[in-house]
């Protein structure tokens, strides 16, 4: 079955195209990108680096700029996923989603109303374990943003590995795979990239208990 | 041990990870998976309890092999369908289906106390088709569009037609305590 990944380079998303990729054939990349910073479906710091993702990872991106208002970003999800449909042919949609009954509805109601699958192979999956498998396979990933306290500025940049996920999951109260918003992520390498991407310069902004670490400028290299 | 039966499109699908794999985390241990085109009555009777769990949106094979199911008939372990498993245990009990679309979070009414649950519910919805249950079932709960949950009448065997994985895994712990 042709399939569309939302991607929005972060950890989930690719960790959803892992799996996807493993059981059926992943034809593009879909991505909404909103100019919104708190935009309620997607992921905002870093989104303009899908680019190179899709560079990296070997797939057409098809994207589409929202503003980020609430209700009118999901227009442009559907937009993304009716080009996906004309322009490669894809019969169904990936998504990162694991808890969110809010992002996961609205997301199976554009399949519906598009007659394309709905895929979420991360679904109520036990938030510590996707973070213990995206090390144990090797994934590249970093904290480049921060929305709650405790997070200081030290967490922006920092690769997830063994040691930042045990701290990850010792923090109380905050969902340590971040899908409540507490931390954003943006994946460099993955078992599927052909290239890995190396950042060659990058800007961190913080205040009052959040941030982001912009990445400005990267090259692809060899793996 | 506990059977769950994956309805999905083909075995070892990309849906057993949203379908069948949170289900098998609430049941933690003592159980085995196996797809429903693989399952045969003899080896059914193994099992002390059987949960037949749900299918993506888009996904209808299951219910062009609904003779795969006949074994549903003659079981004598308490069995759980949960939306897609709902709709193929009314089927081969002499139940119809309607068409009735349901996506997203849901209020849903209590009709009968039942061992499953005990109270109106706010549930996760996710299927196109409902249920009209031959005399053989009583209903348990409904919504404003369709019946929710039904039980066999002289059988352990329940339907449920949301997903009790998101938000009521109670439902399903209370199912397994079932003798």
């Amino acid at each position: 079955m042709k399939l569309g990944i939302l991607f929005s380079g972060g950890k989930d998303s690719c960790l959803a195209l892992y799996r996807a990729m493993q059981k059926e054939e992943v034809v593009c990349l879909l991505t909404v990108i909103s100019k919104n910073p708190e935009s309620f479906m997607f992921h905002t710091p870093n989104i303009h680096l899908t680019e190179k993702q899709a560079e990296a990872i070997g797939l057409p991106l098809v994207s589409v700029v929202t503003e980020g208002e609430k209700e009118k970003e999901l227009k442009e999800l559907k937009e993304v996923m009716e080009r996906g449909k004309e322009e490669f042919g894809i019969e169904g949609v990936v998504t990162g989603t694991i808890e969110s009954v809010y992002q996961a509805a609205r997301i199976q109601k554009i399949c519906d109303s598009l007659k394309l699958w709905c895929f979420n192979p991360l679904w109520q999956k036990n938030q510590e374990e996707i973070l213990k498998e995206l090390v144990e396979n090797g994934f590249e990933v970093l904290i480049t943003g921060v929305f709650a306290e405790p997070f200081g500025r030290e967490w922006l940049g920092k690769r997830i590995d063994k040691e930042v996920v045990k701290k990850l999951v010792e923090i109380e109260g905050i969902n340590p795979a971040g899908e409540g918003g507490e931390i954003e992520t943006t994946v460099l390498d993955a078992p599927f990239f052909r290239k890995r991407i190396k950042v060659k310069g990058r800007e961190i902004k913080f205040e009052n208990n959040s941030g982001i670490m912009e990445i400005k400028k990267v090259e692809l290299v060899e793996k | 041990m506990i059977l769950l039966v994956d309805l999905c499109y083909k075995k070892d699908s990309l849906s057993n990870y949203e379908f069948v794999r949170p289900i098998a985390k609430i049941v933690e241990k003592n159980f085995a998976v196996k797809h429903y085109t693989e399952l045969v009555p003899e080896e059914v009777k193994k099992y002390e309890k059987i949960i037949l769990c749900g299918t993506a949106l888009k996904d209808k094979s299951y219910l062009e092999n609904i003779e795969k199911f006949a074994w549903l008939k003659s079981v004598n372990a308490p069995v759980l369908g949960i939306c897609a498993g709902m709709q193929v245990i009314a089927l081969t009990f002499g139940s119809e289906l309607t068409e009735a679309k349901e996506i997203g979070m849901k209020w849903i009414k209590l009709v009968k106390e039942n061992k499953l649950f005990s109270r109106d519910l706010y549930v996760y919805e996710l299927h196109g088709f409902g249920v009209k249950p031959s005399n053989e079932f009583e209903v348990l709960a409904e919504s404003d569009k369709c019946v929710q949950a039904i039980k066999h009448k002289e059988k352990e065997i329940y339907g449920i037609m949301f997903h009790p994985e998101v938000r009521q895994e109670e439902i399903v712990r209370n199912f397994l305590k079932i003798q």
